[in-house]
């Protein structure tokens, strides 16, 4: 097992280096002068340029660019944003936990509902159930989510005002942020009403992230359960006269289990694009938002970062993957 | 005279070939309802400044914000009403079934093009210059395919053309993998070496011989992709970074429209409403063309 | 007196192109503590019938039967819950691909202690020491270890051995084996068999075993039935079936026995039935 996660581990290197080479080449490669690039339609002085030049290290040749770069990432400087001034790891982190709340309720909620929907369609095929749900679940697929988002805000929050159509937590409440998330933060506050708040909060940018996810999951739940069904070990657990359930709930959904969980690990970068669409439209402050502002501020060095940090934290959480994949499949731990 | 029958019985090969199609396809329901939904959509966009009752860009000062005919206050003029600066709704969604369907093929042609051929480059050479191909793919796709597009547009500046080649960019390295497989599996094949000892070049083999061979599975994913492609241009419109107003592309309406969301549903509610509607159509269809292309799924 | 008794059962699939017949009025009964050998080619319906015994069909499939009876009680007419409390305790079935048979996701002993635990109440230490006697009287060595072991970790006939020692682990009345040896090595073929007999001997149960092998046959059975088609062509006991087989297509089976080759080339079954014909 331990060399196992360590193979898997070394195999990251090169794609981790990979990423990091995109994210520099970004603004370098391609054509025009990444000052001016930033510094958008103002334009900039000589001198001003030739600062921000030498403060960029643009001024060296690219490779020697490559290797600065490098080295101050493995000390974790990912330098400074050009509009906040402020270091972008620091406002990463700050922002971090925001996304990770919002992802991983959507995840859990895509979870809890996809896999015992795909389920129950598959054990139920052809009836109204399997057709219905799997009707649903190609709609979802299909959804664009910052549409579905405005309907839900005019509908939830409009039409009934039963949740609010922005934010983390009302401003009613304040209170330092002790571990980033809004959930355990305000429980942990003690002032009335704010943990309410902060579900009510959470509840529709959530739905809108896990609607894709969620049909993804149910579909797959549901072949994977099907193709899983007409197997021999299946027969056998019928022939033990093993209880229904336990035979779709043990044997079978086991064995199912293991293209589901690829599946739900796929969705991490679903739910990172999705993050993008979902925190706009709710001005959730967390990592999506942080980057579609930048980009539109064409704050570069929070770009870069950016994306090298969302892509590493993309590749870490598949590493996760796999090795639950290996947990939840003998034949591979094995081998 | 051979020659003759020869091909006669090719063309025949192929009728059968594609009644069999039709059988499997047409056993899906939802997949002749896509393809339906998807006909007229084309219809509608060839058509579009023959059943537009007034400009894209026409604005009506004196009906702004008018709700649609059913609504009180809207006007049979307006059947789905105006936005918020007098543009008719309904012309301005048909208008954008144009840069839909434009978008999709465009961004699926660059992307099927580049990955055929760098899907045939790596899986028909292999060794070192797989490799690198295959490493760089994978890089693609390490990253999350709306934000890679994202940063891409950002770095070439926000447009239609820009979103359309970054989005093309993205999806490539899918068609890039699927050409490498199925070349490294119909390699193996007798008819290949076949080929190859009756003197065919490098090129004839690659283009003539093997690609018709495997384009089952990139017909499915060209399907899927071009679905994606309409949902992920849109959603670039929609932050800005995709087609600029007043272009009547949908992604970019509903941007425009998201001050209005309490005030004015229709300006929001329709144009996600079409994107919904042909995304889900293509999507039914590649659900019916995959049960039709890929055997294996048959069965099920 | 026999323990299951079936009396004109058809079974149809419901298939894209209409309805097919698999099963066509077969009856079938066998006696406690007999061995009843079905013989028959692939797609002759053998399992298939015995799988409507067991209700394992897919839903697909319509069994129907004039009588099925299990021990005077009439098995068509149970409900789910009294079907279940009878498949998997008195009647008992393994099949031809012993790995594909196990699940590979669980170890072989939570598969035969969840059959003691659920079927039979035993406790978890109870089942644990259940399943290591179980093991080592179907002749698995180390058994305390191979408890643990995965099915992919084991060759397929200590598949077939765990099978069968699940099999028998609630001392059924009837053991139904499905081609039990086909897919094994040929080696171990005749030390499966020799163990489904002797437990068959001593736990005393009734042994229906479904083959396309006169030569497992001749060595098992105490009466066989012969299947073509779904349909019934013969039954008799071995002796007088090897000596004067009735059915001209049992005869023709016989006939295709490597042992009864003359010439250079073995028969066929179709060879026969074109002799036949054209007598």
């Amino acid at each position: 097992m331990v060399r196992f996660i360590l193979s898997k581990l070394l195999f990251l290197i090169p794609t981790f280096l990979g990423i990091t080479i995109i994210a520099f080449g970004f603004v370098r490669i391609l054509p025009g002068d990444p000052v001016l690039l930033m510094a958008g339609e103002r334009g900039v002085s000589p001198e001003r340029h030739a600062e921000l030049s030498a403060q960029l290290g643009f001024d060296r040749p690219l490779v020697m660019q490559y290797f600065e770069f490098l080295g101050r990432l493995f000390h974790g400087d990912l330098g400074n944003s050009l509009v906040t001034k402020k270091p972008v790891l620091g406002e990463f982190l700050t922002l971090f936990p925001a996304t990770v709340e919002l992802g991983l309720f959507a995840i859990v909620l895509a979870t809890l509902i996809g896999v015992p929907v795909g389920v129950f369609a598959a054990i139920k095929r052809g009836s109204w159930f399997d057709q219905v749900s799997m009707t649903a679940a190609l709609v979802g697929f299909s959804m664009p989510i910052f549409w579905w988002g405005l309907l839900l805000i005019i509908f939830f929050s409009g039409i009934l005002g039963w949740t609010p159509v922005s934010g983390r937590i009302s401003l009613m409440y304040y209170f330092p942020d002790s571990t980033g998330f809004m959930l355990i933060d305000s429980l942990t506050s003690g002032q009335k009403g704010a943990f309410t708040s902060a579900v009510s909060h959470l509840i529709l940018p959530s739905v809108v992230l896990a609607t894709i996810p969620l049909a993804v999951i149910a579909r797959q739940t549901r072949s994977a359960m099907l193709e899983v069904m007409g197997e021999d070990y299946v027969r056998t657990a019928r022939a033990k006269g093993m209880p229904q359930r336990r035979v779709i709930g043990v044997h079978a959904l086991r064995n199912a289990m293991i293209p589901v969980v690829t599946t739900i690990g796929l969705q991490i970068g679903v739910l990172m694009a999705g993050a993008i669409l979902t925190e706009t439209i709710f001005s959730w402050p967390g990592i999506g938002k942080w980057m579609i502002d930048s980009i539109s501020r064409r704050d570069y060095p929070v770009v870069q970062s950016g994306l090298l940090l969302i892509a590493g934290m993309v590749m870490l959480v598949n590493l996760l993957v796999d090795l639950t994949y290996g947990l939840i499949n003998p034949r591979i731990r094995a081998s | 005279m051979s020659d003759t029958t020869v091909k006669l019985s090719d063309a025949a090969i192929r009728r059968r070939m594609l009644a069999e199609f039709w059988f499997y396809f047409s056993q899906n329901r939802g997949a002749v309802v896509g393809l339906v939904v998807f006909t007229l959509l084309v219809v509608v966009a060839l058509f579009a400044p023959v059943l537009a009752p007034h400009g894209a860009a026409t604005q009506y000062r004196d009906a702004l914000l008018l709700p649609p005919v059913w609504q009180e206050g809207g006007n049979s003029q307006f059947l789905l009403g105006t936005d918020a600066v007098g543009r008719d709704m309904l012309s301005r969604l048909i208008y954008g079934a144009q840069y839909s369907l434009f978008i999709g093929i465009v961004v699926v042609s660059i992307a099927l093009f580049g990955g055929i051929i760098i899907g045939l480059v790596a899986g028909f050479f292999r060794g070192w210059v797989d490799n690198v191909i295959m490493r760089v793919m994978d890089l693609i796709l390490a990253f999350p395919s709306l934000l890679l597009a994202l940063v891409l547009v950002a770095v070439l500046g926000p447009g239609l053309t820009n979103a359309m080649i970054a989005i093309a960019i993205v999806y490539q390295p899918h068609f890039a993998r699927l050409t490498r497989a199925a070349v490294m599996s119909e390699m193996e094949r007798e008819y290949v070496t076949a080929a190859r000892v009756a003197g065919a070049g490098n090129l004839r083999l690659m283009f003539k011989t093997i690609l018709p061979n495997c384009l089952a599975p990139l017909i499915v994913q060209a399907t899927l992709s071009f679905s994606s492609a309409v949902l992920d241009s849109a959603a670039l419109g929609f932050l800005g970074m995709g087609a600029q107003p007043p272009t009547p592309e949908w992604g970019t309406m509903l941007a425009e429209a998201r001050e209005f969301i309490l005030r004015a549903w229709w300006v929001v509610t329709f144009p996600g409403l079409t994107i919904l509607v042909s995304v889900l159509a293509i999507n039914l269809m590649g659900d019916g063309l995959r049960d039709a292309l890929d055997p294996k799924l048959k069965r099920s | 007196m026999s323990i299951l008794n079936i009396r004109n059962l058809t079974v149809k699939f419901a298939t894209a192109t209409g309805s097919f017949t698999a099963v066509d009025g077969i009856d079938v009964h066998v006696s406690k503590g007999e061995v009843l050998a079905i013989v028959g080619e692939s797609g002759s319906g053998k399992s298939v019938s015995m799988l409507a015994v067991m209700g394992l069909l897919p839903d697909t499939a319509t069994v129907t039967a004039d009588e099925m009876t299990y021990d005077g009680r009439d098995i068509s007419k149970m409900s789910k819950a009294e079907r279940r409390k009878l498949i998997g305790r008195e009647i008992t079935m393994i099949f031809q691909e012993p790995v594909a048979s196990l699940n590979p996701s669980f170890t072989v002993g939570f598969q035969i202690e969840e059959v003691l635990r659920i079927n039979l109440g035993l406790s978890g230490r109870d089942a644990h020491r259940r399943a290591v006697e179980l093991f080592t009287a179907v002749g698995i060595p180390d058994p305390e270890a191979k408890l643990n072991a995965y099915p992919h970790q084991m060759s397929g006939g200590q598949c077939q051995r765990v099978m069968i020692a699940i099999a028998i682990a609630s001392e059924p009345r009837l053991l139904i084996a499905d081609e039990p040896t086909t897919a094994l090595d040929v080696t171990i073929q005749k030390q499966i068999l020799d163990l489904l007999m002797k437990l068959q001997e001593d736990y005393g149960m009734a042994l229906i075993l479904i083959t396309h092998d006169m030569g497992v046959v001749a060595e098992t059975a105490d009466r066989v039935v012969v299947q073509y088609k779904g349909r019934k062509m013969e039954e008799a006991d071995v002796l007088s079936l090897f000596q004067s087989p009735q059915s001209p297509y049992t005869r023709a089976l016989l006939a295709a026995l490597p042992e009864h080759a003359t010439g250079d080339r073995l028969p066929t079954v179709s060879d026969f039935f074109q002799e036949e014909a054209a007598r």
